[in-house]
């Protein structure tokens, strides 16, 4: 059977889902998409530019929505209103699109969740149909909350987003992991391929992730090895690591027919 | 009222935090035309609610309408 990640009753064969900011250009994003694998990627919703080329090349050229999901995102908003607006608008834009990435930021210098505006967009959100993947502290008594308000996934942070610093308390990670029945997908903070690994290793259903492939040297390669990273990591978990000894070493080769036994 | 004969040609407008006098009557469908926007993939919001691309045509802008266009762009 295949090892497939289900969300909102919709399978999907990559565990990687990549954002779509700070390429240096739409060709370097596609590049950057394409080798990652990713099937799911996240778009922001902004102001038009008035007076902006009307004729200039779109995100929406560049990644058609009928080749990826799109999984347009409430960044930048820091109110419950703020957020449903801006998926409202989402949902117009891609007409009559429901899966959407819900986060609420408390404050621009750690961009961390605000649980409670968090909370009552995801309600309000769910009850207009929305299929809600939500951004949330790695906090397993909220993630219950968002899961019984009807999220389709919560979206723990490993570190600050953007900080690349890794899945910095990977206990709280698998305390997620296990108070919630929907998909975890770790979002922000991964920094490269290893961080990538261990968050599937702990047992989250994806990782989803943008600055640590587009700042990367050379962002199409760093891709490649992301999902590599994601897929070493849950074959890893899926064939269940050996258990740790601490304090005894066991020898890999015979202990007997030594020379000079 | 020289105010209300002002306000009979004219539409105060507030797009996207900008404010904007443009001539009446005017749709949502006749304001993306004058901006070059018709036909591309946006969505309108006008005080607070959605126009859902079926009615661009048949709103008709009000004068202090406050109205958000947006796209899809990059972002994590």
């Amino acid at each position: 059977m295949d090892d497939v990640l289900t969300i909102a009753g919709k399978a999907y064969s990559s565990r990687l889902l990549v954002g779509t900011g700070k390429y240096k250009d739409f060709s370097e994003t596609r590049e950057a998409v394409v080798a990652s694998g990713a099937q799911i990627v996240t778009v922001a919703i902004r102001r038009t530019n008035i007076g902006q080329d009307p004729k200039a090349p779109s995100l929406l050229d560049a990644l058609p929505p009928s080749e990826f999901t799109y999984l347009p995102n409430t960044a930048g908003c820091y109110s419950a209103d703020d957020a449903v607006r801006t998926l409202r608008l989402a949902r117009e834009l891609l007409d009559d699109h429901r899966l959407v990435k819900l986060e609420v930021l408390g404050d621009p210098h750690t961009l961390f969740p605000n649980m409670p505006e968090t909370l009552k967009a995801a309600e309000v959100l769910v009850k207009e149909g929305f299929e809600v993947m939500v951004y949330c502290s790695d906090d397993p008594i909220q993630a219950k909350m968002l899961e019984d308000i009807g999220c389709v996934a919560v979206m723990p942070l490993a570190s600050l987003i953007g900080s690349g610093m890794g899945v910095l308390n990977p206990w709280n990670v698998q305390l997620v992991r296990d108070a919630v029945k929907v998909p975890v997908l770790l979002d922000a903070g991964v920094g490269t391929a290893s961080d990538a690994a261990i968050a599937m290793e702990l047992g989250c259903d994806g990782v989803l992730m943008n600055t640590a492939i587009a700042l990367a040297r050379d962002p199409v390669r760093m891709a490649g090895a992301m999902k590599k990273g994601v897929e070493a990591g849950r074959e890893a978990y899926l064939a269940g690591r050996m258990p740790r000894k601490f304090y005894t070493a066991s020898p890999s080769s015979p202990t007997t027919g030594l020379i000079g036994s | 009222m020289s105010a209300q004969a002002h306000s009979s040609v004219s539409l105060s407008l507030f797009i996207n935090g900008e404010s904007r006098n443009l001539a009446r009557p005017l749709t949502v469908a006749g304001l993306l035309d004058q901006m070059g926007l018709a036909g591309k993939r946006l969505a309108v919001e006008r005080n607070g609610e959605i126009v859902p691309k079926g009615v661009h045509g048949a709103t008709e802008l009000a004068d202090g309408d406050r109205l958000e266009i947006v796209v899809a762009v990059g972002g994590g």
